[in-house]
């Protein structure tokens, strides 16, 4: 149809006309319905918008563009992970300790990825401006590839090692699965703005540094060359992402200075829920690199305390603060890694992956890293969990854990000045108790306590008798609850989690690699 | 306001509401000074249940697996309730201690302070 009468082509629209087509001459005024009828969800957040023309996307990217880079971009990724496969790459890693990395990132990080790509599609439909929309239907493309990849890559690892046969099933059931699926599901039935605060403001820019440097430049020093690739091939769409998520919150807080204390409520809420969620990142970077980058301690210092607080600083002029409770996360910063360990060490008998002492060495390390706690909190229990070990008798916590109500953790977390009190803080509402591990997760609760008496917490859906396979007879003779729970996670009983040194994992790291493998 | 929500009086459902746990109640119970434990534990019981059998059996089975747990002396424990310092009537029930669905309980065992006294 777009065939020229003269015969000759047409001209080529510059890019900037491209864009301004895109994003200005998609978008126009509704007459057959009212724009509130057609896009219900713009208003009942208290987000006012004047004139969405503001918008700047500072990337411009069109369409045609967009699907040149990105492909390009895959058939790279595919080279290099066609030819890891071919030479046997995931015998070239550190240790089979480190494919539990692996098995977190596709069980607790991917699905995040997909949750995404539903969540900008959701928010690109709600926005009433065109430059939004088109720059939130990108990010939503962007984040399914990177879900593709991922399984794509760490399938290959899947033919090989115990844990990562069903992500997408775990993610919907698995107890502590359930912490990055409630922190993404609160974000998408949120509005679309708050959604966007939270994942690309938030998340994407003050956070995911966080998330990707820890786990690209653990699999580049654990020699894991394929999830290298895949990480870079998704971070220069991070960076686009950590654009958008500037321009969203600078773009709203412009509009109406009544947004100010709605966007500031979000920001102390998603920090919040986001720092909960590094909480698995944390241990991950600590315990289970065989090979660390840095501790976590450094790289919260680093990222968040430095460059996050250089970002609020540029951010005063539009009247916010930096998020309510950094001051805790900061005093958390030499504990949370150990206690979060140690809540996985407890229950890796009911986990889709495996947990273990570290060697003497990395204790050594762990010591010179945390000078002021872990000599004196924790290297004790590792002593003492290796001795029982070595008798034969592997420490396993056999009785669930009382969860916080907001971020679905166990409630291993300690005051915020006395590392050996545990945290409980409560609620009352509706008749019922509400308990948190932080006055972080009890003040998201008691803003909207409607939202998180619905809370779908693992442990008191296990005791419902929600978490069995359909037609299992709880009251059958010898009925095991663990065994059936675990079951209906779909996990290799016996097999995907547990100890580490008793692991098939790691004879078969050894049998196949004839490297020595780690003991006590 | 209790959410910010798209409907007018939006609420929702609270999931753990006692009716479903089949006339259990949950009890959550914590160890002060005791972290190997990584987190309070969580038990279904009957709100008919007497607080002594807390004492007796349930608690010392729990933690049967820390090196400690044998030598609590239970006329000595100090215990909290929801935070606040609370003395049980071990002869009466839950319920009649006023620990209701999900109650927070927490005992602390003077003297023992877990592994080489590291709080763990």
């Amino acid at each position: 149809m777009n065939m020229p009468i003269s015969g000759k082509p047409p001209k080529k629209l510059s890019l900037k006309e491209n864009y301004a087509l895109l994003t200005r001459g998609l978008g126009w005024e509704t007459s057959y319905e009212s724009m509130d009828k057609v896009f219900p969800q713009c208003d009942f957040e208290g987000i006012k918008i004047h004139d969405w023309d503001k918008w700047e996307d500072p990337f411009r990217l069109t369409m045609d563009a967009y699907w040149k880079y990105q492909g390009e971009k895959e058939r790279k990724l595919y080279a290099i992970v066609d030819a890891f496969q071919q030479n046997n790459g995931q015998f070239n890693v550190s240790d089979a300790r480190y494919i539990n990395t692996l098995k977190l990132f596709l069980t607790g990080v991917s699905p995040l990825e997909y949750g995404a790509h539903r969540g900008f599609a959701m928010a690109g439909r709600n926005f009433k401006g065109a430059g939004a929309s088109i720059a939130a239907q990108m990010q939503a493309i962007d984040e399914l590839r990177h879900a593709q990849t991922q399984a794509h890559t760490i399938s290959h690892y899947n033919k090989f090692f115990h844990g990562m046969h069903d992500p997408i099933h775990m993610f919907d059931r698995v107890w502590y699965l359930s912490v990055p699926k409630s922190y993404f599901e609160d974000a998408m039935t949120a509005g679309p703005f708050e959604f966007v605060t939270a994942i690309s403001f938030s998340f994407e820019y003050v956070l995911t540094n966080l998330l990707f440097m820890p786990f690209m430049s653990g699999a580049a020093f654990n020699g894991d060359m394929a999830t290298v690739t895949f990480g870079f091939s998704a971070q220069s769409d991070e960076s686009r992402h950590m654009t958008l998520g500037l321009e969203v919150v600078k773009f709203i807080l412009e509009q109406d200075p009544a947004n100010l204390p709605i966007v500031q409520r979000w920001l102390d809420k998603w920090f919040w829920r986001g720092y909960r969620l590094l909480a698995l990142v944390a241990m991950m970077m600590d315990y289970m690199l065989p090979k660390r980058v840095m501790s976590w301690s450094e790289a919260w210092g680093m990222y968040f305390e430095q460059n996050g607080g250089a970002l609020f600083n540029d951010l005063a002029r539009y009247g916010v603060r930096m998020p309510k409770y950094h001051d805790v996360a900061a005093k958390e910063k030499d504990r949370l890694s150990h206690e979060t360990w140690g809540i996985f060490y407890n229950y890796t008998h009911a986990a889709g992956f495996h947990t273990w002492v570290p060697e003497e060495g990395e204790m050594k390390w762990l010591s010179e890293k945390y000078p002021a706690t872990f000599d004196k909190h924790y290297r004790p229990r590792f002593e003492y969990w290796r001795d029982q070990q070595k008798k034969g008798e592997r420490f396993y916590n056999k009785t669930l854990p009382m969860l916080c109500q907001t971020c679905q953790i166990p409630m291993g977390f300690t005051e915020p000045d006395d590392p050996t009190k545990i945290c409980y803080r409560e609620s009352h509402y509706r008749d019922n108790k509400f308990h948190f591990c932080s006055d972080g997760c009890k003040d998201i609760f008691d803003f909207e306590p409607e939202k998180y008496v619905q809370s779908w917490l693992p442990v008191h859906q296990v005791y419902q008798g929600n978490c069995f396979r359909p037609g299992t007879d709880p009251t059958a003779p010898g009925f095991d609850p663990l065994l059936e729970v675990l079951k209906y996670y779909n996990f290799n009983v016996g097999k995907d989690g547990g100890e580490y040194l008793d692991s098939e994992d790691k004879k078969h790291w050894e049998q196949w690699t004839g490297k020595p493998g780690v003991s006590i | 306001m209790s959410v910010v929500a798209l409907k007018p009086g939006y609420t929702g459902e609270i999931k753990d509401r006692v009716e479903n746990f089949h006339g259990q109640q949950l009890l959550y119970i914590g160890w002060e000074d005791h972290l190997m434990f990584c987190a309070p534990l969580c038990i279904p019981v009957p709100p008919t249940l007497p607080f002594g059998a807390l004492t007796a059996q349930i608690i010392p089975d729990l933690y049967a697996a820390h090196p400690d747990a044998s030598a609590i002396d239970w006329s000595k424990v100090e215990w909290f309730s929801s935070s606040q310092p609370f003395t049980p009537d071990l002869s009466k029930s839950l319920a009649d201690n006023g620990l209701g669905h999900k109650a927070s309980l927490r005992f602390r065992t003077p003297g023992l302070t877990g592994i080489k006294g590291s709080c763990s």
